[in-house]
C-alpha cells in the first residue's frame, strides 16, 4: 500500500480473489487504479500487458496456480517477452493450502524461472513481505513473487535486498539453503543440529532468479555437504538452481534436495502435507543424518497422519 | 450515437474525396506484393493478403489517426529480443509515435505481417525496398512478425491473445480520457480460442467504445475451411451477445468498413466482421481445394497461371 501511495503508476488487477489475496484494501483506497477482470486469467494477463504498455506498473495478486500455470503462454509472450514491468504475486505457495492439487502451486518457481527476463522471488518472512517492494523500481522487467499469507514468521530485521541471501547461522560442517515457507522448518532442523554439536551454515534464499550471490557459492564450497529445503518440486526450484550452480562452479560436494519429489500432491493441512511429502524439519534432519552419519531426532515429531477436519482448513479458497 | 471525434476523417495526406481510390490502390498493391513475395520465396501467406487487403488499406489510409512515421523508414537489422536494458520493441514506430491522442494498431494474427509490411510501404511509412530482406536471416521483417517488425506492436503469433492487450490499452486510455483509439485486427480462426471471448466480455463490461476490432472472416484455417474443421457460428451475433456493437460487412467494401467502424454507441466496443474472399484478386486459386492454401506453395506453372488470370496484372487494379 505504501508502495502504491508513492508510485501513482501502480495499478492492481484481480481475478475474483480480491479479498483472498488481501487486495480489498487497495480496492477501497485506490478505486481508480483497481480492475476486476473476473475468472478469465488468459485475458487478464493480456490486459496486464496492455496496461504496462500504457506506462503503468500493474500488480496481479492471486493464488499462484492462477498466476503462473493457467496463463503460462500469455505470460511468456505478452509479459516476459516484451520485458514489461508487471508484478505477478503468487499466494498459496506449494503445500500451504488444503485446496489440493488444483490450488497447490508446486511448480510455479520452475515455470517462472524458465522464462527469460523474469525475476523470481520466494519470500520467507514478514520482513521480506514488508520490504521487497523497495527493490522493484530497480528491476527492469517483470517480477514473479511467491508470497506467504496470513501469519508469517519474522526471521530478519535486515530488509530484503534483491539477490542477497540472508545468513541465519554460520558453520563448516554442513550447509543448509532454504526458501519460502520451508525456511522455518529448515531453521528448526538447524537448531536441533546445532544443539547436537553440528556447525550449520543456514542461508535463506529469497531471490531465485537471478541466482548469483557469491555468498551462496562460498557457503556451498566451504562445506562438505549441502541440503536445499523448499516447498516446491525438487526439480526446477531451489534444488535445481543449486545443482546447476555447483556443477558450473565445479564445486565437488554432495547435495541433498529436500522438496516435493516427482509427484502431484493432494489436499490437507500444511503440517500434515509437509510431513507426508517430506519437506518438514524431520526431513531435513533425515537428510543431514544421511550426510553426516549421525542419528539425531526431533523431540516433538509431527507424524504424517490424517487428523480431523479443521475450520481453518477451508479458509480463503 | 457516434463520437464526433471518431467520425471525422483522420489526419493524413489523402484528401477527403480521394481516399477511396487510394484505398483501392493500396489494397491492390498489398495483394500484388503478397503474390510476388510468395513467388520469390516459394511459398507464403498469400490468401491472408488477398482477404485482408481492403481492411488494412482502409485502416491505414482512412480510419486510423496515426502520427508521422520515423524519419528513417528503413527497418533496422535484428538487434536482439527485448530484455533488461534492451528496449527493442520499435516495430510500432512505423505506426507513428506512441503518444496520447494517437491511435494504436495491434495486429493479432502475426502471419498477416506480410500484408502489414505492404500496407506500410504503400502508405509511405516503410521504405519501398524493405521487402527485399523479407524472411531472410537477421532481418526484422519476419514471416511471422514480432515487436521489432515494422508495424507490429504486439507479438501476436500465438493466436487469440493480442485482443486482450488491446483491451488493457483501451481500458487505461478510457479511464484517462485519452481519445486515441485502439484498433485490433483479428482473424476469424482466432474466435475458436476461448480467450477471444474473455477479451470481448471484459471490453464490453468496461464499456470500451475506444476499442475497434476488425475481424477478417475469410473462412479458412490451416486444416481447411473453418466450417469443416470447427465451425464457430455467427461471430457477429456472438459479439452482440457479449455486449459489443457488432456489424457484418463486405470486407472488400471500404465504404461499408468505414461506416461500420465509426458506428455504434460510445460506450461499447465496436466489432466489424468483414466477410472476405481469400481468393480475391487471384481467381486461379479457386482450383485449389486442399488445405495448403493457408501457406501457399505453388505447383509447377501455377504462379504464371495465377498472374495471367489476375486482374491485378491486366491493368484493372481491383477485381
Amino acid at each position: 500500500m505504501d508502495y502504491a501511495r508513492r508510485n501513482p503508476r501502480v495499478v492492481c488487477v484481480t481475478n475474483d480473489l480480491t479479498k483472498s489475496v488481501e487486495a480489498d484494501l487497495f480496492r477501497e483506497t485506490f478505486p481508480d487504479r483497481y480492475f476486476s477482470l473476473g475468472m478469465a486469467e488468459q485475458n487478464l494477463v493480456g490486459v496486464l500487458s496492455g496496461l504496462a504498455r500504457e506506462g503503468l506498473e500493474p500488480f496481479y495478486p492471486s493464488f499462484s496456480v492462477f498466476v503462473t500455470r493457467r496463463p503460462y503462454e500469455q505470460i511468456a509472450l505478452n509479459i516476459a517477452y516484451p520485458n514489461l514491468p508487471v508484478r505477478l504475486i503468487g499466494f498459496l505457495p506449494g503445500l500451504t493450502t488444503p485446496g489440493g492439487v488444483t490450488h497447490q502451486a508446486t511448480d510455479d518457481l520452475s515455470l517462472m524461472t524458465t522464462l527469460p527476463n523474469m525475476t523470481v522471488l520466494s519470500l520467507a518472512d514478514a520482513t521480506d513481505v514488508e520490504t521487497f517492494t523497495d527493490s522493484l523500481p530497480a528491476i527492469d522487467g517483470p517480477v514473479f513473487c511467491r508470497m506467504p499469507r496470513g501469519e508469517v514468521p519474522r526471521f530478519f530485521d535486515e530488509p530484503f535486498r534483491l539477490g542477497h541471501a540472508r545468513v541465519l547461522s554460520e558453520g563448516a560442517d554442513i550447509c543448509v539453503l532454504s526458501t519460502g515457507a520451508a525456511a522455518p522448518h529448515a531453521a528448526r532442523a538447524c537448531e536441533t543440529l546445532s544443539a547436537g554439536g553440528v556447525a550449520v551454515a543456514h542461508l535463506v534464499i529469497s531471490t531465485l532468479k537471478p541466482f548469483d550471490d557469491l555468498r551462496v557459492t562460498e557457503a556451498i564450497a566451504d562445506s562438505p555437504a549441502t541440503i536445499t529445503v523448499e516447498n516446491h518440486l525438487t526439480r526446477g526450484g531451489l534444488g535445481t538452481a543449486v545443482a546447476e550452480l555447483m556443477a558450473e562452479a565445479g564445486i565437488r560436494t554432495t547435495l541433498r534436495r529436500v522438496g516435493i519429489r516427482d509427484t502431484f500432491t493432494h489436499g490437507g493441512r500444511p503440517p500434515y502435507l509437509f510431513a507426508h511429502y517430506g519437506i518438514d524439519a524431520i526431513a531435513v534432519i533425515r537428510a543431514a543424518n544421511g550426510l553426516l552419519g549421525t542419528s539425531m531426532t526431533l523431540e516433538d515429531e509431527v507424524v504424517a497422519q490424517h487428523s480431523g477436519p479443521h475450520e481453518d482448513a477451508a479458509e480463503g479458497l | 450515437m457516434t463520437s464526433a471525434a471518431h467520425m471525422s476523417p483522420p489526419d493524413g495526406d489523402v484528401a477527403d474525396g480521394d481516399w477511396l481510390a487510394e484505398v483501392e490502390r493500396v489494397a491492390a498493391m498489398i495483394r500484388r506484393r503478397g503474390f510476388e513475395l510468395a513467388e520469390k520465396h516459394d511459398g507464403g501467406y498469400l490468401i491472408q493478403a488477398c482477404s485482408s487487403a481492403e481492411i488494412l488499406a482502409t485502416l491505414y489510409v482512412r480510419l486510423m489517426r496515426l502520427g508521422p512515421p520515423p524519419a528513417n523508414r528503413t527497418p533496422r537489422p535484428f538487434a536482439g529480443t527485448p530484455g533488461p536494458g534492451r528496449a527493442t520493441q520499435w516495430g510500432g514506430e512505423f505506426n507513428g509515435p506512441d503518444v496520447a491522442g494517437a491511435d494504436r494498431f495491434i495486429l493479432s494474427p502475426a502471419h498477416y505481417s506480410t500484408a502489414v509490411y505492404a500496407a506500410l510501404i504503400e502508405t509511405g511509412r516503410l521504405s519501398s525496398d524493405a521487402l527485399d530482406d523479407y524472411n531472410s536471416d537477421g532481418t526484422t521483417l519476419e514471416m511471422i512478425g514480432a515487436e521489432h517488425s515494422p508495424g507490429i506492436e504486439v507479438t501476436g503469433g500465438s493466436l487469440g491473445q493480442a485482443l486482450s492487450v488491446g483491451v488493457g490499452r483501451a481500458l487505461w486510455r478510457s479511464r484517462c480520457g485519452d481519445d486515441g483509439l485502439i484498433w485490433v485486427f483479428v482473424s476469424d480462426g482466432e474466435t475458436q480460442e476461448g480467450q477471444t471471448w474473455e477479451a470481448l466480455q471484459s471490453a464490453a463490461a468496461f464499456g470500451l467504445g475506444n476499442l475497434r476490432i476488425l475481424i477478417d472472416q475469410n473462412g479458412w484455417q490451416v486444416d481447411g475451411p473453418m466450417a469443416t474443421v470447427m465451425p464457430v457460428g455467427s461471430i457477429t451475433e456472438k459479439a452482440r451477445a457479449f455486449g459489443c456493437a457488432a456489424f457484418e460487412v463486405d470486407g472488400h467494401d471500404p465504404l461499408a468498413i468505414v461506416a461500420a467502424a465509426t458506428s455504434g454507441p460510445e460506450d461499447a466496443p465496436n466489432v466489424v466482421v468483414c466477410r472476405t474472399d481469400p481468393r480475391r484478386g487471384f481467381p486461379a486459386i479457386s482450383g485449389r481445394t486442399d488445405a495448403m492454401t493457408h501457406f501457399i506453395r505453388f505447383r509447377p506453372g501455377e504462379a504464371d497461371e495465377m498472374r495471367a488470370s489476375s486482374p491485378l496484372y491486366s491493368g484493372a487494379l481491383t477485381q
